[in-house]
């Protein structure tokens, strides 16, 4: 059986495993309704008015609190805008609402990353071959040395400063996903093949700074490179935080990565153990759950991709008492010690040692 | 709440305020959202993609049924007696899209009056007769069919209905009446019994004060005033002398209704004179030979025994989530890709090529294997 270093299960166990997840999942399907329709609307209004606040706050820049406010509300609009917002809707999380304002294929965010991009990359590549070395391209976003299973390089020495490049130009590093850069630069395709994701790249891009660094700043007159300094700020602040509570998520110590012959003929219930053993969980209270896009409950979310965000943590508590019932890992723990270990991490395996 | 994907004409630019909304600076600033999302703060019907609608009004005049008064968001362009309107509704967390015949007549500038039925297994119809209240705010599309008047009246007109049947031919008699067109107008309607009426004091009123408006009520369920009882027959056109070979005739109402009429201007080689309003029941299953076969949706790797209902409900039925509107095969919403085999279209009985086209699934039934790219 695969997945040497940790419990292994029997095609029998793991379908066994498969069968109470989908139990939750249809539980979950069924009880759908007005509740999850209020929860998310209620998340967009909240979103919508902060982003009204922030950019009118940096009106009146010159006035310092004023400037910190408004900068604090934008960034936390952005932020609220991928996290909660985006990622989950155009997981298609919210398409029974047959509402098209948040239907999963319509649905754009305020990312650099045009949505349809995101979509293949990833509700498809990303949640289907999840921390499959080759495949998933989360994995490192084709620069950085993630596992011991990838080959060192010499190149890899820049591990722990492109880290910190990609965090800080995080939502530029998701736009690119698709363009496989790292493959381009290898000579393994061209930039030709891939001129189409990249006009839609560019468009997007160009939206997003025409309003946040043209248009808005001007509209201030005097204020303008003061709001200009703000909308970059909240921007920087919503590329940190993804950045670190993305990187959360499938990297701490005790997940595990996979290579593509482990996982041919994959059942569901294998699929479900996979997504169990390559995701991590982070502890916190509420609003560190919303502001994370439910994303600390990474473990429930790849397990449940289409499921309303805001049920994980409910469906948490269940998937926990199955994994304890059966003696199976479930990595939980406060963001310090999460990012702390996916940051030693990043510094170890720029050095050769580790390599498997 | 907006209907989804409704052909939602461009509102007029009434005012500075409207054309700066409607500026590309604004589109520019609101990106990606839209100016909506951010004006939709204000107020729940300040909105540019279509008409919304706040109720002002809500009566009883039976007890099954509710007549709301709503009064659409700027960018209402009126409509045409006979026309229908699709309402969006949310119901525990879905929106619901529906398509209902206003009953007032043409002239009420910036109202419209809907009176919904409730129907034991509908959803929407339950919901509006149960919470409608003024204040409520729904979707609104502009308006659409063709079920309509001529621009120039007919010198005899015959209007038919059973049922919520009425509404659309309601609104023709009102607006005739407040036109004061004078051709003769026979107006034949059909409830189970009276207290089943609705508008029954107006109709009253109308035929005493139109000499040229004949209003025959006709019980299926009990004794009727005037003598007449049971279903529509030649009888029944007969002695209400509705000289149906001559007038222009407009139904509405129950299947078997609407049956029996085409059947019967057929016979009499009259169809070009018969307009026909048919609302299909949201629900329906057609078994019986050519419908074994089995359902691929290609997208989401799903494939199921068909069973016969529509491909909307066996795609939901699976667990997918595709989008649809009206259920009714009107409104387009659902309308998507197949990729292979032939379907039924329940609404006319015809039988697709097996080739690849776009299908509206809520009105479509397989005919043998079907693959959707759902």
């Amino acid at each position: 059986m695969y997945y040497a270093t940790t419990p292994s299960l029997s095609k029998e166990q793991a379908d066994a495993f498969g069968r109470e997840l989908d139990a939750i999942r249809r539980h979950v399907l069924a009880d759908l309704g007005e509740r999850d329709a209020d929860y998310i609307r209620g998340v967009i209004r909240t979103q919508r008015r902060l982003e009204v606040a922030g950019r009118s706050l940096l009106f009146f820049s010159f006035i310092p609190p004023a400037w910190l406010g408004g900068v604090t509300a934008l960034s936390l609009s952005k932020i609220l805008d991928n996290m909660e917002i985006g990622h989950n809707v155009m997981h298609g999380q919210y398409d029974w609402i047959n509402d098209p304002e948040l239907n999963g294929r319509r649905f754009e965010w305020d990312n650099a990353c045009p949505a349809d991009q995101w979509r293949h990359s990833h509700n498809y590549l990303h949640h289907t071959y999840t921390n499959v070395l080759g495949k998933d391209r989360d994995v490192g976003y084709g620069i950085l040395r993630m596992s011991e299973r990838q080959p060192w390089r010499l190149y890899y020495l820049g591990n722990p400063l492109y880290a910190a490049l990609l965090a800080i130009f995080f939502q530029y590093g998701v736009a690119v996903h698709d363009l496989e850069l790292d493959r381009i630069v290898a000579g393994e395709i061209t930039l030709g093949e891939k001129r189409d994701l990249l006009d839609g790249v560019w468009d997007k891009v160009r939206r997003q700074t025409i309003k946040d660094y043209v248009l808005f700043p001007l509209l201030s007159g005097p204020s303008a490179p003061l709001v200009l300094a703000g909308n970059a700020s909240a921007n920087l602040v919503r590329n940190l935080w993804a950045f670190t509570t993305i990187f959360c998520g499938h990297f701490p110590d005790g997940t595990v990565q996979f290579t593509e012959e482990e996982t041919i003929e994959e059942t569901r219930g294998q699929w479900y153990y996979r997504q169990l053993l390559g995701s991590a969980d982070l502890t916190g209270g509420k609003l560190f759950h919303i502001l994370s896009g439910n994303l600390s409950h990474q473990i429930e979310h790849h397990l449940f991709p289409d499921l309303p965000s805001h049920r994980y943590a409910e469906i948490a508590v269940e998937v926990r008492e199955i994994c304890r019932r059966n003696g199976l890992p479930y990595n939980a723990g406060p963001l310090r010690k999460q990012f702390g270990s996916v940051v030693r991490k990043i510094a170890r395996l720029a050095l050769p040692k580790g390599e498997a | 709440m907006t209907p989804p994907g409704l052909p939602t004409p461009l509102a007029p630019l009434r005012s500075p305020a409207r054309r700066l909304l409607r500026s590309g600076l604004l589109e520019a600033l609101a990106a990606p959202h839209g100016v909506d999302r951010y004006l939709e703060l204000v107020h729940p019907t300040r909105s540019l993609r279509g008409p919304q609608a706040e109720l002002i009004a809500v009566r009883r005049q039976t007890v099954d049924s509710v007549t709301m008064t709503l009064r659409p968001s700027d960018g209402w362009h009126g409509f045409r007696a006979g026309q229908f309107i699709r309402l969006t509704i949310e119901v525990a967390g879905v929106l619901e899209t529906r398509c209902y015949s206003p009953a007032c007549g043409e002239q009420a500038e910036g109202q419209v009056e809907i009176t919904v039925k409730a129907h034991p297994a509908g959803k929407v119809s339950r919901y509006l007769n149960e919470h409608a209240r003024p204040g409520m705010v729904v979707g609104m599309s502009a308006a659409g069919g063709d079920f309509v008047l001529p621009r120039e009246r007919p010198e005899r007109l015959l209007l038919i209905s059973s049922g919520s049947g009425i509404t659309p031919v309601m609104s023709m008699l009102r607006t005739l009446c407040a036109e004061g067109h004078g051709g003769t107008v026979t107006f034949l309607h059909y409830a189970r019994t009276g207290e089943d009426v609705v508008y029954r004091p107006e109709l009253a009123e109308i035929a005493a004060r139109h000499p040229n408006v004949r209003i025959v009520l006709v019980h299926t369920r009990e004794a009727t005033a005037g003598g007449l009882a049971g279903h529509i027959s030649r009888e029944h056109l007969h002695r209400v002398g509705a000289d149906h070979r001559r007038a222009h005739t407009y139904v509405c109402g129950a299947p078997g209704l609407i049956a029996w009429v085409r059947a019967t201007w057929a016979e009499d080689g009259i169809e070009q004179l018969l307009h026909v309003e048919s609302f299909l029941p949201a629900s329906f299953t057609v078994g019986g030979a050519g419908t074994e076969g089995s359902v691929d949706f290609a997208r989401s790797g799903e494939r199921v025994l068909s069973d016969g209902g529509s491909l909307l409900e066996q795609a939901e039925q699976a667990g997918l989530c595709p989008q649809f509107g009206c259920r009714m095969g009107i409104c387009r919403i659902c309308t998507c890709r197949k990729t292979a085999g032939s379907v039924r279209n329940v609404l006319n009985g015809e039988i697709s090529g097996a080739e690849e086209e776009d299908i509206q699934i809520c009105v479509s039934v397989p005919v043998g294997d079907v693959e959707l790219a759902l």
